[in-house]
């Protein structure tokens, strides 16, 4: 669901077309019937936008079934390793009590600072959390940061520490998340879904059983999601139901199972892991914010830390990577720097600096490895790129970022004069994937190391090489200046020039090795000592180490564990260890504790995969000489679990970080070492997920008939005339539209459409729509046709198949149609934008568009 | 002599991604259409319609549907059969299409005369002329990247395997468990195209597992050689020569209707 794996992942789609060889069901459920559809078991067409109804009646088909409460196999894993049974806060007031809302709904007003983020509501999360008993005695954490205590910070995490959650394991208390839950999705039954999602009954009911089939002990079920479930206005909750059904179903941190998000270019992971996200530092920290309480590291450190998991140790974490950012200059004393670091204002994501952009207030933009004027609401992006002073485009090609200045479809129909243009544009030739070395981290979390296999022609260069360079100058240009907000570019450590005798594959090129052994971290003072794991980090400044995650990618100075290309041999069971390597640790299967029952053996033969050796012999400590007890957690995989921590191991009442945790509370990066299927807190639209309409619907919200859509979700530039949005059931947009990719290109064309042999496979932009449409329209296969919405029309030639159509949605025939986004016109294949009929609205947690579901009108041209 | 090699396709785990199509280009350094600025066909997902001189690999979309969202997508690779009995080898006049060590059939370029023979033989409309070489061309089964141990372009580059390449023996015996699988599985349509050693042509060394009848993916049920109406006595050396002109001559005007549609 919400992935076209075949098409958008053909490469990965290996796998599952070899698990179909090994006798595999493979179900598709998407508005269109895909080249996924087409090898699929069972293709199930939904309407877009709906997908959480569809989830939703999975739990509730799931909990009622005669399987889920006869096997005690589910009720195992859902009492022991989720937060079923945890009580919670006796004000919570769930969507069926409010008629579409969660306790703690408030109004938002935007910040004069930056008045941006969007936000149509805000909700205040207190009523979520757990009920819990008292909190342990202690020294309160204000008074460990106003004594400036630490490092070791161990006291002041430790202060954070709540007191113990209360639970019903036999799942009865009205209050109990489980009872919770059930209530919560009650009315998604399978007649709701056929109404709300235009998904034929019987055929939601044949997922159902296949899912229930094939989850338990011996089996279990995975699923695959890409953009098409990110792309929405709750789809951060799309991906939570998921996760929720998983963790009913025992299907998380097994072999075989899981919630695999299917990343899109080679390195988008990496480019979250290390990261060039706005709100993150490396390693999934936080940025630090004016908006939080971020005013000084101790603070930052007791805002972010959660003290009863791995995350314990966030201040080693943050104490290393700001070693990294400013060496021999960050201490103790001065908070190892943590004052220099840049804080972010609100939401500085791509829609929002593009509407902070229109409004004049962006003055120049380094676009790299992206063409926003195809981009989301393109008429309005294009209008905010027109008001920069300066752009840089760095790209393979003049792309239409590059050229909308000139041949922009706005120039074009004579709406904007060549002249009145007061952008200066500089263009960079960049260099292709296979003329750099680097390592690339793909969707299964794994860094594989590529050398370059040609030189790039004349004076492209790499986007290291221009960052690299812009630093540097950077640096030069602050070194002089005493202003306190320029301390951070006089501090900052930056030294990726290869070593003498090393020499750069482009003049003025940085190693990529040196800053791949910056990330994995080293004894600080001693760049040539690397760190052998996260493991070895200290919250005293003694490791360098950027981000904490990938430390161990590189442990020794001669050992790319990146580079590492040996496959385990066929036919044995195994997670192929030695080739690449995984963050984290390694691990290929995250919060694989879980393979096992809690007395640490496999759930079955079949689904082995890390389990607890009572009789292996621990060597002594080589510290303190002692061995520690038997006992050791093995397998195929590196267990994601303190290793020599046994089943029956009990919290330490005074711990913090894993210590905190027993030894059945496989998810370890959770502060109750459980699977939430509550989320009582981290998500800012609701602990449970809710189906809401598409900010654009043609029908209401059945279920929620007061509460059509999200009620904090985004709405960046609202009210402006280039961010025009269509009310419910607009008869002036009719169509329910999605859009897509294709194999044949890629994103916004940069590296496809320039191309002659994958040009000439898909030639032309075009629309998707059902013959009944067509019909109804008088529209022929390859007419032009003209489609639109609130934002603008475009044209593209008519494609008619069956392989969209129309859908019974709420007693409506709905007609769903289909764009692919690729072109633009610039290239050999050309077409119009796409995404000049998209809008800015979107996910409240991530600040995604919702670019999957929204609606149109189309007209014979 | 080595084994004879060759390719099994199972079409039921082809995802269309023309992966394969682009590989074949690349190595062969064929060119795209008008330089890749081409109109789309709307005919499905296929923008290339067919193989010819510069198309050696042609993945086919079949859309077989009854009324929205109920049918299936059919597709599939096709590709040069390298016929065990070839017809265009039994044509050329200037001996250009020789048999391979591997038993693959391969137009030599520097040969070929442009005669368009071979065009018109083949039962399967694999050949047609590569206007940049002024000959006549088609798949070669990678014979560069056999001879030096590779598998060819396209089989390389397909990333479900729908594509094997390998010992023919060995791909029959892997395709009729394929084949049996299906069949267990309830795909009763589930058959092998061309893998009859005693079938038409004495066996495709390029075979097929289809799940519909051939005609579905444009390809004839009985495939002949150009030879079969002829008697098969001594006269055929005589006979040949004017079968090859009167080939030659089909062949342009087919070129020439073509050309008229």
């Amino acid at each position: 669901m919400g992935s076209n794996m075949a098409e958008c992942h053909p490469v990965a789609f290996r796998w599952p077309m070899k698990a179909k060889l090994n006798g595999a069901k493979l179900i598709h459920v998407d508005p269109r019937f895909t080249r996924t559809s087409a090898v699929a078991d069972l293709h199930v067409p939904i309407r877009a936008g709906s997908d959480i109804a569809f989830l939703g009646g999975l739990i509730h088909y799931v909990v009622n079934s005669r399987r889920w409460n006869a096997d005690p196999f589910f009720k195992e894993f859902v009492v022991n390793y989720t937060n079923a049974a945890t009580i919670i806060n006796k004000d919570f007031k769930d969507t069926e009590e409010l008629e579409g809302v969660f306790s703690g709904l408030n109004t938002f007003s935007e910040p004069a600072s930056w008045p941006y983020n969007g936000n149509q509501g805000r909700y205040d999360s207190a009523s979520w959390s757990y009920d819990r008993g008292p909190k342990p005695p202690g020294p309160a954490t204000a008074d460990l940061i106003a004594r400036r205590a630490g490092p070791p910070f161990d006291d002041l995490v430790r202060s954070l520490k709540l007191g113990p959650a209360q639970k019903d394991p036999t799942l009865q208390n009205p209050q109990c998340v489980f009872q919770i839950l059930k209530r919560h999705f009650s009315r998604y039954t399978p007649e709701m879904v056929e109404q709300i999602c235009g998904s034929p009954k019987e055929k939601f009911i044949r997922v159902a059983e296949a899912l229930l089939e094939n989850s338990g002990r011996d089996r279990t079920s995975a699923f695959a999601y890409a953009v098409a479930w990110t792309q929405h206005t709750y789809g951060v909750q799309m991906i939570s139901c998921c996760a929720l059904l998983q963790l009913l179903l025992g299907n998380i941190g097994r072999p075989g199972a899981g919630v695999m998000a299917l990343r899109g270019h080679a390195a988008i992971q990496g480019s979250t892991d290390v990261p060039t996200l706005y709100h993150s530092i490396h390693g999934y920290m936080n940025a630090p914010s004016a908006l939080r309480p971020h005013e000084s590291l101790r603070a930052y450190m007791a805002a972010e830390t959660t003290p009863t998991s791995y995350y314990g140790n966030t201040p080693k974490f943050l104490v290393s990577y700001l070693k990294s950012m400013y060496g021999e200059a960050s201490t103790a004393e001065n908070d190892f720097g943590y004052d220099w670091h840049p804080k972010i204002l609100g939401d500085h994501s791509h829609i929002a600096s593009f509407a902070a952009m229109a409004d004049g207030k962006v003055k120049g933009m380094v676009c790299v490895g992206q063409n926003p004027a195809t981009s989301l609401n393109g008429g309005a992006t294009r209008g905010a790129l027109r008001q920069l002073k300066w752009l840089v485009v760095k790209d393979n090609w003049l792309t239409e970022t590059a050229t909308h200045w000139y041949l922009g479809p706005e120039v074009k129909s004579g709406e904007v004069k060549i002249g009145d243009n007061q952008t200066e544009i500089f263009f960079f030739p960049s260099t292709q994937i296979a003329e750099y070395d680097g390592s690339f981290t793909n969707t299964q979390r794994m860094l594989q190391w590529h050398s370059f296999a040609t030189k790039a022609p004349g004076d492209c260069r790499t986007d290291t090489w221009f960052y690299h360079n812009l630093a540097k100058r950077m640096k030069r240009l602050y070194a002089a200046s005493t202003a306190p907000r320029d301390q951070g570019w006089k501090n900052v450590l930056w030294e990726f020039d290869p070593d003498p005798g090393e020499a750069p594959l482009y003049p003025g090129e940085p190693s990529a090795r040196k800053i791949l052994r910056e990330i994995n971290g080293y004894v600080t003072g001693n760049p040539a000592q690397h760190l052998k794991g996260f493991g070895e980090l200290k919250d005293d400044g003694s490791t360098t180490c950027a981000s904490w995650i990938y430390s161990g990618c590189f442990p020794a100075w001669d050992q790319n564990m990146t580079a590492r290309r040996t496959p385990d041999p066929p036919g044995v069971p195994g997670a192929h260890l030695a080739w690449g390597w995984a963050w984290p640790a390694n691990r290929r299967v995250m919060y694989n504790r879980a393979s096992a029952d809690l007395k640490g053996k496999p759930w079955s033969e079949r689904k082995r995969w890390v389990w607890w050796d009572p009789t292996f012999v621990n060597p002594p400590d080589p510290k303190t000489g002692v061995a520690p007890p038997h006992g050791k957690w093995v397998g195929y995989d590196v267990p994601d679990f303190a290793a020599t921590k046994a089943p029956d191991a009990q919290p330490k009442p005074d711990g913090i970080g894993l210590d905190a945790l027993s030894g059945t509370q496989p998810f370890i990066m959770r502060a109750d070492g459980k699977g939430w299927l509550f989320v009582p807190a981290g998500l800012v639209d609701g602990p449970l997920p809710t189906h809401y309409e598409p900010h654009e619907s043609p029908v209401q919200n059945l279920l929620y008939p007061k509460h059509q859509m999200s009620p904090v979700h985004k709405v960046w530039a609202a009210g402006k005339p280039y961010n025009q949005l269509a009310s419910v059931g607009d008869p002036k947009f009719p169509y329910v539209i999605t859009t897509y990719r294709l194999t044949e290109h890629y994103l916004a064309g940069a590296m496809s459409r320039w191309l002659p042999w994958l040009a000439e496979l898909q030639p032309e932009l075009f629309i998707e729509m059902g013959k009944g449409l067509a019909q109804e329209k008088g529209i022929r296969n390859l007419d032009w046709v003209v489609i639109s919405s609130p934002r603008g029309q475009i044209r593209a030639k008519a494609l008619v198949t069956d392989r969209i159509g129309v859908m019974n949605v709420a007693g409506k025939q709905i007609h769903h149609v289909g764009m692919p986004w690729h072109w633009g016109w610039a290239g050999l294949s050309t077409g119009a934008v796409v995404n000049d009929l998209t809008s800015w609205v979107g996910d409240p947690n991530v600040s995604i568009h919702e670019g999957k579901a929204f609606v149109c009108n189309v007209e014979k041209a | 002599m080595p084994e004879a090699m060759g390719f099994f396709t199972d079409t039921t785990i082809c995802i269309g991604c023309k992966a394969c199509e682009v590989a074949c280009k690349n190595w062969n350094q064929l060119p795209a259409t008008n330089g890749g600025v081409t109109e789309m066909s709307g005919d499905s997902y296929d923008n290339t319609r067919k193989l010819d001189g510069t198309h050696w690999r042609h993945v086919k979309f079949i859309e077989q549907f009854e009324g929205p969202y109920n049918g299936r997508w059919l597709m599939m690779s096709d590709v040069c059969k390298h016929c065990v009995q070839a017809g265009c080898l039994e044509v050329c006049p200037t001996g250009a299409i020789i048999r391979t060590e591997f038993d693959t059939v391969v137009i030599q370029s520097d040969v070929c005369n442009g005669c368009r023979a071979c065009i018109a033989a083949c039962p399967f409309g694999v050949i047609d002329m590569n206007p940049a070489a002024g000959t006549a061309q088609k798949c070669t089964l990678c014979y560069d990247r056999m001879e030096v141990g590779l598998e060819p372009a396209c089989a390389k580059a397909c990333p479900t395997d729908s594509i094997q390449f390998g010992p023919i023996t060995e791909l029959r015996t892997r395709a009729q468990k394929r084949v049996d699988q299906l069949k267990a599985q309830g795909e009763k349509r589930a058959r092998l195209y061309g893998d009859d050693p005693n079938g038409p042509l004495g066996g495709l060394n390029s075979f097929y597992l289809l799940v519909d009848e051939p005609e579905v993916y444009g390809l004839p049920k009985d495939p002949k050689l150009p030879s079969r109406n002829l008697n098969r006595s001594g006269t055929f050396a005589a006979a040949s020569g004017a079968v090859v002109g009167l080939l030659a001559l089909v062949g342009l005007r087919k070129r020439r209707m073509d050309e008229m549609n």
